[in-house]
């Protein structure tokens, strides 16, 4: 039970792909420019990242050492592409807006890091909850990030969720504010890469508020500092 | 009797830091009145909303930093990068573009980065990139010079333009840029690009009543303007020659070789020197003594690399003026031109 509890703490806040490993920042910086976008992404590397971690860890006692990373990259490479049928064939739409991104996902590093660092040593049910976790933790960025940009760069939400979620999803489209003028910068990619930053400064001071939060250890248990020199 | 001994250095200068920012300032005067003369009162209105941006933003990161706030604020530095940007863009631009200008400018590009003396871009410049980056249709809306307008403007009219979009009899900024000829206006930088462009001569384009025999009508005058209150800042000794003095030379000699290379499409060193923003460019911007480099060698250097960018960006590139783009490119290179170009310690190493 503490395993599973560590490995959720670990994918989704302390080891977080996006925001601490940085990893697989390409797609992440590429395709959030808004939340529909964000989501397709985040469910295509969520999918993969599980099916790589599951298989990877039922091999992992067959594969030689030696050639473990095209082997993994091998498995990486049949999830994404069964990814990319099923998104051609269900999303066409989001499959056509998300492009280069999809086939993409096989050089995401944080799918092959997991595989590496987790999968290839960790039982199988352990490594599916981890590619959970994991997916989960970069699919919230993309998210957060998508949201930020979309907000500020066109002033609405969930546009174009239709292609992804069908056409109920139409519905689901807020207007927040309404522009004459797109802010053009947040929706390019240096929006991303400010939006990021940003991102990581606020994870780092939530990290900082919650650490000075907790008591310090006590400093009694060493017994008290024997003092050899006086102060005055 | 007592004699006090005072430790070195013995001789200071007395320019505080404050001093030198309204120095600067003042020396933006002669570009700014060539500004109101030839481009009207809109650019007052742009400086006046930039200075209270400024110091609102200034004074709001300094209350979230938990750091004294007038200190910050009286330094000036923050009212010079108002002032430098509210001289940058077009003088009827609506008012959110200089807030949202200023808001960057200070909160992210200084700010977040430390305050001043830590930001590794010139505050302004990268204020201006995010601007045009974002809205270009603003941006690009230069008005002509006030001779050239059909109907001119008053005070009144402009106010209401900036904060409404609308002059009082309804004309939108787009009919009131429409020059004698009832086309809209650009920049004589931009002009001559998009007439070599469409395959008219440099000769051919500059027939057009936006030029005169020297650059852009007013343009050269504006740059004039700069060319003077940066000559003060030389006499006073608050910039050094070091980087103005190699901007201007690199950019004049790469536009004389393409000139003599290329006399149909290339516009000469005349107009290089004296359109957009170039004098500004040279003695205000790329001086920035935080975001400049900082040996006398590497300043050379940094100067140059400016204007060879500048004057590449112009003739191949995609935006008519380049100071900006150049500046923040070779900030980023500041570092590494300030690595390889350390002086010799006196005592250290051997002199050649």
């Amino acid at each position: 039970m503490s395993e599973l509890k560590t490995l959720y703490k670990e994918g989704v806040w302390v080891n977080n792909p996006a925001l601490v490993q940085l990893l697989g920042l390409c797609p992440l910086l590429a395709v959030t420019s808004t939340v529909t976008n964000a989501l397709g992404l985040g469910l295509a590397t969520l999918l993969v990242l599980i099916g790589s971690n599951v298989t990877v860890s039922i091999v992992r006692n067959w594969v030689p050492k030696d050639i473990r990373i095209p082997v993994f990259v091998m498995i990486i490479a049949g999830f994404v592409t069964i990814v990319q049928l099923l998104m051609n064939a269900y999303t066409f739409g989001l499959y056509q807006s998300l492009g280069i991104f999809i086939p993409l996902i096989v050089t995401n590093c944080a799918i092959i890091g997991r595989a590496e660092a987790y999968a290839s040593k960790n039982p199988v049910h352990l490594s599916a909850f981890d590619g959970l976790m994991m997916g989960l933790g970069f699919m919230a960025v993309l998210l957060v990030l998508g949201a930020m940009r979309e907000l500020i760069g066109q002033g609405t939400l969930f546009d174009g969720a239709d292609l992804l979620l069908g056409p109920w999803a139409q519905s689901l489209r807020i207007e927040v504010f309404n522009f004459d003028n797109q802010f053009l910068l947040a929706i390019l990619p240096p929006g991303a890469f400010l939006g990021l930053g940003l991102l990581i400064a606020a994870k780092n001071v939530i990290d900082a508020q919650i650490k000075s939060k907790q008591v310090a250890p006590p400093e009694a248990e060493k017994g008290p500092r024997a003092r050899v020199t006086s102060l005055t | 009797m007592k004699l006090t001994m005072a430790s070195s250095p013995h001789n200071h200068s007395h320019k505080s830091l404050t001093r030198l920012m309204l120095s600067v300032i003042a020396a933006c005067i002669p570009g700014l009145i060539a500004q109101v003369f030839f481009f009207g009162t809109g650019v007052l209105i742009q400086l006046v909303l930039a200075l209270v941006a400024v110091s609102v933003f200034e004074a709001a990161i300094m209350l979230i930093r938990k750091r004294p706030v007038w200190p910050a604020l009286s330094d000036g530095s923050a009212w010079l990068t108002a002032v430098l940007l509210a001289l940058s863009i077009p003088p009827l631009a609506p008012w959110w573009i200089i807030v949202i200008g200023c808001l960057f400018s200070i909160v992210i590009v200084k700010q977040l980065y430390g305050g001043l003396g830590f930001n590794l871009f010139n505050p302004a410049m990268a204020a201006y990139v995010l601007l045009l980056v974002s809205f270009p249709v603003q941006m690009t809306a230069w008005l002509p010079v006030t001779d050239l307008i059909n109907t001119p403007i008053g005070f009144a009219d402009q106010l209401r333009l900036i904060f409404t979009d609308f002059t009082a009899s309804g004309f939108s900024l787009d009919q009131v840029r429409a020059g004698v000829d009832g086309l809209t206006m650009a920049t004589p930088l931009d002009t001559v690009k998009t007439d070599i462009a469409h395959g008219l001569t440099v000769t051919e384009s500059m027939q057009k009543p936006i030029f005169n025999e020297w650059a852009g009508l007013g343009w050269a005058w504006v740059n004039l303007g700069f060319l003077a209150g940066g000559l003060y800042l030389l006499k006073a000794k608050i910039i050094n020659w070091h980087i103005p003095v190699s901007f201007i030379v690199t950019l004049a000699v790469c536009s004389a070789i393409g000139y003599i290379a290329s006399p149909g499409t290339e516009p000469g060193t005349l107009f290089h020197l004296l359109s957009g923003a170039t004098m500004m460019g040279a003695f205000f911007i790329a001086t920035d003594p935080v975001s400049a480099a900082t040996t006398n060698k590497g300043r050379l250097i940094y100067g140059a690399l400016i204007g060879l960018l500048i004057y590449l960006i112009r003739t191949f590139g995609g935006f008519p003026d380049a100071i900006a783009f150049s500046v923040l490119l070779i900030n980023i290179a500041v570092p590494l031109i300030d690595y390889y170009t350390q002086p010799r310690t006196y005592g250290h190493g051997a002199v050649k």
